[in-house]
């Protein structure tokens, strides 16, 4: 399975983790990561509609995989983030990493969403019935690049 | 030179197209924003707050004074909200 995926279709976690897991030789610890479509404080998100720059979107996850594994001593690590739209609920995008011991497996999971909030172009937009709002970047996104 | 621009998210709703092909002598990122804005009223708002637009040349991510020589694609969006 390619390690680094980009797609509009919906994807099973747990089918994709158990894939991952088992794909990987002497890994004592698997992490994984998933976000998952967010409803508003006010309760009426009808949609998130994710845009994204194809072909930098492929080379930023790349690279951003690539870092992790030589940093952490990673035995694997996967990437899965989809675009389009989704529905509440629905996954968006999940990491996993796989390490000899845990410390390394968290540690680079943290680092994969810490790069991939920023340095991945990717784009949300929340759908209400009041219309359609860009989601803003936060400070504290790029202040969490900071810490690696 | 000529150089194939585009455009993300708001950005490129604001400017009202994806992509464009545009010829420039601009030496800079910097330098082809100032030349875009000075088109029209429509990219001059798109551009106005500079702090809240990222780059990229050909799809790397670069500064605002990265030389635009040898470039053939450009892009123009904001933060990225990934994850």
């Amino acid at each position: 399975m390619d390690p680094i995926r980009v797609q509009s279709e919906r994807f099973d976690m747990g089918a994709e983790l158990n894939a991952f897991a088992a794909s990987v030789d002497g890994a004592g610890a698997v992490v994984s990561f998933s976000g998952i479509t967010r409803d508003l404080a006010s309760g009426d998100l009808t949609a998130m509609v994710i845009e994204h720059y194809p072909g930098m979107t492929e080379k930023a996850l790349a690279k951003i995989r690539a870092t992790a594994i030589e940093r952490f001593d990673l035995a694997d690590a996967m990437i899965l983030h989809r675009y389009g739209r989704l529905a509440p609920s629905e996954p968006i995008m999940m990491v996993a990493t796989a390490a000899r011991h845990r410390q390394a497996a968290f540690e680079g999971a943290a680092y994969l969403m810490d790069y991939l909030k920023s340095r991945a172009p990717f784009w949300k937009q929340e759908i209400t019935p009041d219309g359609a709002a860009w989601v803003a970047a936060k400070d504290s996104d790029e202040d969490a690049l900071n810490r690696w | 030179m000529t150089l194939s621009i585009r455009y993300f998210a708001w950005l490129r709703e604001r400017v009202g197209t994806p992509s464009e092909t545009v010829e420039t002598e601009a030496a800079t990122v910097a330098d082809l924003i100032e030349e875009l804005k000075a088109r029209d009223e429509g990219y001059a708002l798109a551009f106005s707050d500079p702090g809240s637009i990222r780059a990229a040349i050909d799809q790397e991510l670069v500064a605002f004074d990265a030389p635009l020589a040898g470039a053939s694609e450009v892009a123009f969006f904001p933060p990225m909200t990934g994850g």
